[in-house]
């Protein structure tokens, strides 16, 4: 369980979470949603340890994250930016093998061997493997970023915009991946979205934000109707039934 | 793709062999270069030349090691390519902290002290004012390059001017103990000095072979480095001790010297083409070595040059520098 305590943080003079306090039960994928500068990625990167809060409390099964150990944190929970800029050149084996480092510290086990070539299975890599990632587009090396973050083997994984440069296609299929990590290897999924559908379609739990507060929690159904959407985004969206899942339309 | 890709090796495989093959090739040009700095245009007794070249010889390759390591792992910290310990100001800070030690206490003590502690003393004050001073540019959440540069740039240049100053206002005589501190070259290096130097690098060396897996870490940036539980804090702060002790080293040795590193730094990189620290480091190491040791014999032996070898270095790293700046310097 995460669990966040009036957490402030602010730029400058603006501030960019304003008193979050949020619990998010193990299991099950939590989508958060909301507007450009609304503290998602704030609230996902300060609940992962990226950056301080100016002041509250996060604390993961009840552990304070600022006072956990490095190492023994990495293996409980994992993170991915949406900007990966590396420095280094990597192959994608190598790079999904770095996610092995909480566990081995740069010696890979055969156990750490066998959760690499899992990870990169599960994202349909291995044919990449021996790829650079320079080599890669944008999509591919998205999805390598992802496998290191599954080869870490945490409970608790944590995603800005994982759907970011993935085309229709890449996108469900991250989505499902995900999906099934989260049925079969009972992980817990925290992830920030832009495309609310996808957030309807494939969440246990959507979590909107605005202007630094958490405004609406729920789940699709409770979430996306036109009268939360409105308060969520300033906008009208009509949403619609299809299938079971609720859609929202907002192209016209 | 990046246009420097084309360079690159494509596989794996391919790159595992260029990488062994720049290191072979590296330790013989190293290798030879010293046998022939030891041996050529040598007259007289061999057994006084042997011993006078081998002092000089291993002053040279103690500081080609302390300036390349101390390179490489300050732009795996920083992730750039571009800044060096010496553009941001490291060896003027070493200077300073000589220069205020002198200040302070004054010559006639200083020189009744044993060479050792004094060294010490100016290692320990070039510590805490780099800790002190740097601290805030690398260990922020957010860290632009450019203001980094920026930084970097007015920062080295105050601190030299900083010490020029408090360096005007020495009574002569102290400004001369300092000067014989401060300006030493190539050639001239002080033995007692020499063991210290030995001693810190190899420990520095060794602790740096025992951690090279967190040091591939920490080069992936420190979002990815936090995530795969490395101490950020902690452990930038100390490879930038480190940094301080080798730069402390090189500089009393030989002075400061700017763009040394970076020309070896960025050549290594371009020979071995992977950024996995158990190859980049001895490669820079290496590639440090064979400028130093085989531009010292190319100048000294058959140019009868005997002072110019920095300037070269210099100017050729200052070339690169332009170049590394004009690329857009992200890479």
């Amino acid at each position: 369980m995460i669990e966040t305590r009036a957490l402030r943080k602010s730029y400058g003079s603006s501030l960019v979470l304003d008193e979050v306090s949020l619990t998010l039960p193990r299991g099950g994928i939590t989508s958060i949603i909301g507007a450009n500068g609304a503290g998602k990625s704030t609230l996902l990167s300060v609940i992962s340890r990226l950056l301080t809060a100016d002041s509250g409390a996060v604390s993961i099964d009840s552990q304070d994250i600022f006072r956990a150990a490095g190492p023994e944190l990495a293996r409980k929970l994992a993170v991915l930016r949406q900007d990966n800029h590396l420095n280094a050149r990597l192959t994608v084996k190598e790079l999904v093998s770095f996610g092995r480092y909480p566990h081995s510290k740069g010696r890979l086990t055969p156990a750490c061997r066998e959760a690499v070539n899992h990870a990169m299975t599960w994202l349909d890599l291995t044919a990449l493997s021996d790829r650079f990632l320079d080599q890669l587009s944008g999509g591919q090396r998205q999805r390598a970023f992802v496998a290191m973050t599954l080869a870490q083997e945490t409970d608790y994984i944590l995603l800005d915009e994982p759907l970011n440069n993935l085309d229709m296609k890449n996108a469900r299929a991250m989505m499902l991946t995900l999906r099934q990590a989260v049925q079969a290897l009972q992980k817990t999924v925290v992830m920030v979205l832009h495309d609310i559908n996808f957030a309807s379609v494939h969440s246990d739990r959507i979590i909107a934000m605005k202007a630094g507060r958490v405004i609406h929690s729920g789940t699709p159904a409770q979430i996306i109707t036109p009268a939360i959407l409105r308060d969520v985004y300033d906008m009208e969206i009509t949403v619609q039934e299809i299938d079971g899942h609720r859609f929202a339309f907002y192209y016209g | 793709m990046q246009p420097e890709a084309r360079i690159l090796p494509v596989t794996p495989a391919q790159s595992e062999t260029r990488a062994q093959l720049a290191l072979i090739l590296l330790g013989g040009g190293v290798f030879l270069a010293a046998a022939l700095f030891m041996t050529l245009g040598a007259r007289g007794s061999w057994a006084f030349v042997l011993q006078f070249r081998g002092m000089k010889l291993l002053g040279l390759i103690l500081i080609a090691h302390a300036v390349a390591v101390s390179t490489v792992l300050f732009q795996t910290v920083t992730a750039n390519r571009i800044l060096t310990p010496s553009i941001m100001g490291f060896d003027a800070l070493f200077v300073l902290s000589s220069t205020l030690l002198i200040a302070f206490m004054g010559s006639v003590q200083l020189s009744g002290l044993d060479p050792r502690l004094l060294f010490a003393a100016r290692l320990i004050v070039m510590t805490l004012f780099s800790m002190a001073l740097y601290r805030w540019l690398f260990l922020g959440e957010e860290q632009s390059l450019h203001r980094l540069l920026l930084t970097g740039v007015v920062f080295g240049i105050f601190l030299r001017t900083l010490a020029e100053f408090v360096q005007r206002m020495l009574d002569p005589n102290e400004f001369m103990v300092l000067s014989d501190m401060l300006f030493a070259s190539f050639t001239k290096i002080d033995p007692v000095l020499m063991g210290i130097g030995w001693a810190l690098v190899l420990a520095v060396t060794l602790w740096l072979a025992r951690n090279l897996a967190r040091l591939d870490v920490i080069g992936l940036g420190r979002p990815v480095a936090v995530n795969l539980g490395i101490r950020w804090r902690r452990d930038v702060l100390l490879v930038l001790a480190l940094v301080s002790v080798l730069v402390a080293v090189s500089t009393a040795l030989v002075g400061p010297v700017t763009f040394f590193g970076l020309l070896a730094a960025s050549l290594a990189r371009l020979a071995v083409g992977t950024t996995r620290h158990a190859v980049l480091l001895p490669a820079a190491s290496l590639t440090a070595m064979l400028l130093l040791i085989g531009g010292q014999t190319l100048l000294e032996r058959l140019f009868a040059f005997n002072t110019a070898l920095g300037i070269v270095i210099e100017f050729f790293g200052g070339v690169v520098f332009l170049i590394l700046l004009l690329k857009g310097g992200r890479r």
